[in-house]
């Protein structure tokens, strides 16, 4: 039974603008297949057979910036890398969103040293952190569903003035 | 500290054929101007990680290819002088972390080399089962990426699906799935537990088929073999020359296996045939890999076979932390423990080196001590780094399309190229 038949006899659904928005920007997410180092690994595992990401509507990964709206920045973030990173970001199209994966990208983790850049946030906005290193992969599917739950808050108004 | 980066610093991206020229020196030669230059990386899914590589085309094929690489770099050599021992063992977990087990043994080795000490029999036998356990998982990730860039899904949710029962082994006895540093000097951090060997047996039950399921998908299936054969050659000569180790070596032909040539934990004692093909092509290096995998499963079988009890770590409260029971009563214990997790064990002046067979090649630690707890100096001979610099050989007037093909077969990752 399609949904046309369940809706048929309602003639018109009237619904807020913006929850349907959000509804549809958090299930329907592109994350950008931007593997670093080691977080890449277990991101690689998220996607795969055993986790599954595709039950949270990310199956497709983009190695496109310009198609994607989520970069999981997984693993560390060089000094040569980091114009990369930002740039790799700015093509991005709006709306977009940021999960620094790992120690790592969240704040350097055990490489507190000259070549790693001391968290991603010093490059790009990052809405969520996940912790580990590298995080299980459970670890980043909540990173992702906490993702989710702050993007069904999110205003209209936020993503248009930008 | 904070440095900023703006989308204004990068210059990376946008170099003159000039200054090309002056960047990459001899590396780089371009032959005509009027050739395409392509900026391959280092945001691209099919170079494995960061790498960036500058190809220079005609057509479709490819003239000149120059690798750039650094961008993961790390300084991880540089960083492990300033721990202990101990600690720095962290850090080769994050070198190859496809097989952080490797890394670990690599560096214990030396450690143990450096100190004069060899770690107990049940100690070994359990490192072996390990090892042999993270170059099929290694293997896996490889295959299932090497076949994904060649537009082979379904193999990498295979292989992904097997690596997660060879994780839940590394968890069960680490606490970790992936950075494990459960090899410690000595010995090992602690014993397996019971599900161990279970857990084991079972694998050695259910991955033989496992096995022939991949081989079903591809080594008939003729795009795989049409994309694979006669693709990025290689003599046995030039593969020596270049420093090629590993299946990348012996797919064309060279007989050459640091566990056969340069045993270490006991590997002389094991029974087992180094895979050995003669085309030296992407397809042999594959087939290669796919028969290590037999053989790392008959090691495991022999080496479950000799797993008796017996301690795990040397009798030497010097380098070895005494077992937490010990600490209720005894003092010596305490004082022990208490250097151990303060100061660390020291290392007598002098350097070794040690060589092991990754699953990529060999992964050789050379180590300087120089009496304090803490290394006066660390380098990794790391195989990907050698292997990659035999691409511009490899890739050398293949098609563009081919070059994916040719990276992946060389089973290179960046963490150990770039440190």
């Amino acid at each position: 039974m399609g949904i046309e038949q369940k809706l048929g006899s309602m003639g018109v659904v009237t619904y807020r603008l913006e929850d349907l928005v959000n509804w549809g920007r958090t299930n329907a997410m592109w994350p950008m297949l931007f593997g670093l180092a080691c977080c890449a690994i277990e991101m690689m595992s998220t996607q795969a057979s055993h986790y599954d990401a595709s039950r949270f509507g990310m199956e497709l990964m983009r190695p496109s910036p310009r198609q994607s709206d989520l970069m999981i920045v997984a693993g560390r973030v060089s000094r040569k890398m980091g114009p990369v990173l930002r740039r790799l970001y700015d093509q991005m199209p709006d709306p977009k969103w940021v999960i620094a994966m790992g120690d790592c990208a969240s704040c350097g983790g055990i490489f507190n040293n000259y070549a790693i850049v001391q968290g991603v946030d010093e490059i790009v906005p990052v809405d969520v952190y996940v912790a580990g290193c590298p995080p299980r992969p459970e670890a980043l599917i909540d990173g992702i569903m906490t993702l989710q739950e702050k993007i069904r808050g999110e205003k209209l108004t936020t993503w248009a003035e930008k | 500290m904070t440095i900023p980066i703006t989308a204004e610093d990068d210059t990376v991206q946008e170099l003159t054929v000039e200054e090309l020229r002056a960047k990459y020196g001899s590396g780089m030669t371009i032959e005509s101007e009027e050739n395409m230059l392509l900026s391959m990386g280092p945001q691209h899914p099919s170079t494995h990680g960061v790498l960036r590589l500058l190809v220079e085309l005609d057509g479709e094929t490819v003239v000149n290819l120059a690798n750039d690489i650094g961008f993961l770099h790390t300084g991880v050599e540089k960083n492990m002088e300033a721990k202990t021992y101990t600690k720095a063992l962290v850090m080769t977990d994050r070198l190859d972390y496809l097989a952080p087990m490797s890394n670990n043994m690599g560096y214990v080795l030396a450690v143990e080399k450096l100190l004069g000490v060899e770690a107990p029999p049940r100690a070994q036998v359990i490192r072996i089962i390990l090892l042999e356990m993270a170059r099929i998982g290694s293997h896996l990730v490889w295959l299932g990426t090497h076949a994904l860039d060649l537009a082979a899904m379904s193999v990498f949710l295979y292989c992904f699906r097997e690596r997660e029962y060879i994780l839940d082994v590394f968890e069960m006895v680490a606490g970790q799935r992936m950075m494990v540093s459960y090899f410690r000097p000595g010995g090992l951090w602690r014993d397996v537990p019971e599900d161990f060997v279970p857990a084991i047996r079972q694998f050695l039950d259910f991955f033989p088929a496992k096995i022939a399921d991949y081989e079903a998908l591809l080594k008939n299936n003729p795009i795989w073999l049409q994309r694979t054969k006669d693709i990025g050659a290689i003599s046995g000569e030039d593969a020596i020359s270049w420093g090629l180790t590993g299946a990348s070596l012996r797919g064309s032909g060279v007989d050459w296996d640091i566990r056969k040539s340069h045993p270490y934990m006991g590997y002389e004692t094991y029974d087992f045939e180094v895979p050995l093909e003669t085309d030296g092509d992407v397809y042999a290096r594959y087939h290669c890999r796919m028969r290590e995998m037999w053989q790392s499963l008959r090691i495991i079988e022999q080496a479950l076979a000799r797993l008796k009890p017996g301690p795990i770590n040397i009798d030497d409260r010097k380098i070895v932390p005494p077992p937490r029971a010990e600490l209720g009563r005894s003092m010596e214990a305490v004082i022990h423990h208490f250097k151990l997790w303060t100061e660390g064990f020291s290392a007598p002046t002098g350097y070794v080196y040690q060589s092991i067979e990754s699953p990529r090649g060999e992964f050789g630690c050379y180590l300087r001590g120089n009496g304090t707890p803490k290394p006066a100096r660390v380098h990794f001979r790391t195989p990907s780094y050698v292997n990659l610099a035999s691409l511009p050989v490899l890739a050398k007037g293949t098609f563009i399309a081919d070059l994916v093909a040719i990276i992946g077969s060389i089973d290179i990752v960046l963490g150990e190229i770039d440190r």
